[in-house]
């Protein structure tokens, strides 16, 4: 029963850090209808900037929220530079070019820092807290979570910006009708999912030690919690992500053994999109003929 | 009088299909006019072109100023309100929100407020409905509320797209009563695209009739109203 | 096919012939690694450029076909030539059956299903449990095939003609499939399935075996491309694999057949110069490649190669 909680509140943790993700992949999706393959790059790179700001003498919280600064204009430019140009490709072409800024942004980054792990530093004190329940750093990763999430809600549903995004994501055209530069809400939308991408990336990183391979497995989790919260559902992402969080440390550690974690883990999710092909949460599409 | 809007030899298309053939047209200050015409002759198409939503050639001024080729959000926070045939209703927000976004561009947030319970005013049952998505008003009440998003603009110059469309008779009357008055009131223009011409006629001061996509009538309102030969040879009653 | 077509057809044809003979032996197993990606990027075109089904874990089926390959040759004692049929057997057996299911999903959440099965493929084949099949992480080594009835080439030439006379093989098969009822209904599943359905076109039927029939080819790829690199182990079929594939019919061209070789001609050697031009990053490069490629031609090579001559035609 000890064992049982305490794997569901780490799964809680990192379920956290999925449903960040998941909302910066839905955040996207919902304005653009595409999935961006390159998100857990873009969160890992940002990331190695953090490190090194770390590195050259910046203290944690001014290095953090530099960070994610950096991260926010990141976005931007990649969308303005790179997605842009091709938004009226074909959607395959287009998934290529996601495909190809995750392989590029993997690789450079390799190269600038190597593959070495290093450590990323935890703001959050050493000694236990919470008992052998919660590490405090997985306790500061759900707070962190959750004042993000927190943040996000209240911009999208209380301040005009946020309305305009949202109502650039819905309806493009009558968006512009009412003088909204869609455009700009896009570039936005990329800015703040690469933001929230890079929160995650920060909290992440102490747990699995910084490698530019530290995304892929968290990725494909926030992925699949998105589709299972229905992917055109911000708050679908968000449960979603929590419960993917928590299954699979329940499922690693008393049912199938971290080896066949991942597979098993999303066999499941698959699972459980074959009763609900369209998520828990999503919006069945119901198209006319 | 110099006119508001002006269109001169505007071609319009649709990739390959061309629609609007050498347009030409002016509207003067303050007025109410209607653009009638059969189903497909390019009514739709031109108020689309005013805005920048169809690839144009030729000539479109507003206060003098040339907006074609400009974006359709540039040409929106030029004081231009499009109210789009289908409505284009945020149907996924609620009733206030799509008003208040109605009012984007707008930096007097005093006069936005003011505005915005005018609106109630003129639509008491949107005010009933304020928080509810905008998607589950009928067809009526999302047409005010399309009325009503693009008067928030505080617009020089309202276009308006079959607004009759799907609505019973008794609300349509409603509703150009209020157009009626906010013309008056407010001195918005307002240029209307309507199939059903008796109605238009009866509030417009002007109007203009196109048939595949030129312009081949134009004069005061009741004139063509009296005219039984152009009555049943453009208008069909 | 036109006369000109043909004649075309031909060329390219007695070249391929030509080539052992004229470059290293290296050479010639890299274009034979060519060929074995052309089936296979034919195989995934069938499912996702005709057929609109994505799929984003073939290289599993193609682990499969070389699994298939190497346990039948090393621990049956099989001949490689029979490894192939069997191997294109399996996974249509296979495919078909992961197609049936598949049937409910659509779009992004067929993506998952099949990104999915590529990123599981690897840790199953390093399941302790089925080792002593699949030889675990070390994986299988097998033996490269002599020319046989005494002819005078050498394992790289022979192994090089044999792939390219299955590649022929594969391809008219391919070519007639998509030309015929078949291929139709399929592009009519892909473009408007509701009307397709009410058409009388069985939908389910057809894009399961859309899939099996893919999985068949990604299979037999994967069997001579067992052969051709003489070993299989679990981390040459991670989901990279699966990605490369996706990328090279894109850039060969959706719904083409010629595509599929322009795919595997990028895929087996753009990274190899990708590598030339900058050791430390080199898929950074072969990403600046791709963006390059969808930039310049949305359509694929196929697809530009496409409105070039029709182009010059109407001229």
């Amino acid at each position: 029963m000890d064992a049982l909680l305490h794997q569901v509140l780490a799964g809680l943790a990192t379920g956290g850090i999925y449903a960040s993700l998941a909302l910066a992949l839905v955040m996207i999706y919902q304005a653009t209808h595409l999935v961006n393959f390159a998100q857990g790059e873009m969160a890992m790179f940002t990331t190695y900037i953090g490190w090194s700001l770390i590195q050259a003498g910046v203290p944690y919280w001014p290095a953090f929220f530099l960070t994610i600064a950096f991260a926010f204009i990141f976005g931007l430019a990649l969308e303005y530079f790179v997605i842009r140009p091709v938004e009226r490709a074909p959607v395959l072409a287009v998934v290529v070019v996601f495909i190809a800024l995750l392989l590029i942004l993997n690789s450079v980054t390799g190269w600038i820092y190597t593959y070495t792990i290093k450590t990323f530093p935890s703001p959050f004190p050493e000694q236990p807290i919470f008992g052998r329940y919660l590490s405090p750093h997985e306790a500061g990763a759900i707070g962190v979570t959750l004042v993000v999430l927190a943040l996000l809600y209240c911009f999208f549903r209380f301040t005009p910006l946020g309305l305009a995004m949202r109502a650039a994501a819905q309806n493009p055209e009558s968006s512009r009708l009412v003088g909204i530069r869609v455009g700009w809400m896009l570039a936005l939308g990329w800015g703040l999912a690469a933001a929230v991408g890079a929160v995650a990336g920060m909290m992440v990183a102490p747990i699995v030690y910084l490698d530019p391979n530290m995304m892929g497995g968290v990725l494909l989790y926030a992925f699949a919690a998105a589709l299972v919260g229905g992917i055109d559902n911000p708050w679908g992402a968000v449960i979603g992500g929590f419960l993917v969080g928590v299954l699979e440390n329940v499922l690693g550690a008393f049912v199938i053994g971290n080896e066949l974690k991942l597979s098993v883990a999303l066999v499941i999710i698959i699972g459980v999109l074959l009763v609900k092909p369209s998520g828990f949460f999503g919006r069945v599409q119901v198209t006319r003929v | 009088m110099s006119a508001l809007l002006e269109l001169q030899g505007v071609n319009a298309a649709y990739g390959a299909t061309r629609v609007l053939h050498g347009l030409d047209f002016a509207m003067q200050e303050k007025s109410i006019t209607a653009l009638l015409g059969a189903n497909g002759a390019g009514k739709t198409t031109t108020l689309r072109a005013i805005c920048g939503m169809v690839k144009t050639e030729g000539a479109i001024r507003f206060n003098g100023q040339d907006i074609r080729g400009k974006k359709t959000e540039d040409v929106a926070r030029m004081g231009i309100a499009h109210v789009p045939d289908g409505r284009g209703t945020f149907l996924h927000l609620t009733t206030e929100e799509n008003l208040r976004l109605g009012a984007y561009p707008r930096k007097d947030r005093d006069t936005v407020e003011r505005d915005l319970e005018r609106m109630y005013g003129y639509f008491p049952r949107l005010k009933e409905r304020r928080r509810q998505q905008a998607g589950t008003l009928s067809g009526g009440e999302q047409q005010m509320l399309a009325v009503s998003r693009a008067l928030m603009l505080a617009p020089k110059l309202m276009l308006l797209d079959e607004p009759s469309f799907g609505l019973a008779p008794l609300v349509v009357k409603e509703l150009f009563g209020i157009l009626r008055s906010i013309n008056a009131e407010a001195r918005v223009s307002m240029l209307l695209v309507e199939q059903n011409a008796a109605m238009a006629l009866d509030i417009a001061d002007q109007a203009c009739v196109i048939e595949t996509g030129r312009m081949v009538l134009s004069g005061p309102a009741d004139k063509l109203k009296k005219d039984d030969a152009v009555r049943r040879s453009y208008l069909g009653y | 096919m036109s006369r000109r077509q043909l004649i075309l057809l031909g060329v390219l044809l007695a070249a391929a012939c030509v080539l052992p003979f004229v470059v290293s032996n290296y050479r010639t197993f890299q274009f034979t690694l060519v060929l074995v990606y052309a089936i296979a990027l034919l195989g995934l075109n069938i499912l996702t450029g005709y057929n609109g089904q994505i799929s984003l874990g073939h290289g599993a089926f193609y682990a499969l076909g070389a699994y298939c390959a190497a346990m039948l040759m090393d621990r049956a004692g099989a001949p490689y030539w029979a490894t192939v049929p069997v191997a294109g057997a399996v996974c249509l057996v296979a495919g078909f059956l992961f197609g049936l299911p598949a049937l409910r999903l659509e779009g992004l959440y067929l993506a998952l299903a099949t990104f999915a099965l590529g990123v599981a493929m690897p840790q199953l084949l390093k399941f302790h449990a089925l080792e002593k099949w699949t030889g675990g992480v070390q994986g299988i080594v097998i033996a490269k095939p002599p020319a046989p009835f005494g002819l005078p080439l050498n394992p790289d030439q022979w192994l090089y003609f044999f792939t390219l006379a299955i590649t022929a093989l594969m391809f008219i098969l391919g070519w007639n499939l998509v030309r015929g009822r078949v291929g139709r209904a399929l592009v009519a599943i892909r473009d408007q399935h509701i009307a397709a359905e009410a058409m009388g076109i069985h939908n389910s039927l057809y894009k399961s075996l859309a899939f099996g029939v893919s999985a068949m080819y990604t299979g037999v790829a994967g069997a001579l491309g067992a052969i051709a690199v003489q070993f299989v182990a679990p981390d040459s079929f991670n989901i990279f694999l699966s990605i490369v594939f996706l990328v090279g019919i894109v850039v060969g061209g959706l719904a083409s057949i010629p595509g599929a070789l322009y795919g595997a001609l990028f895929i087996q050697f753009v990274p190899n110069i990708a590598d030339e031009i900058s050791k430390a990053a080199p898929w950074a490069i072969f990403g600046v490649f791709m963006i390059a490629f969808v930039y310049l031609m949305p359509t694929g090579v196929a697809g530009a190669i496409r409105l070039l001559t029709t182009r010059r035609k109407v001229t």
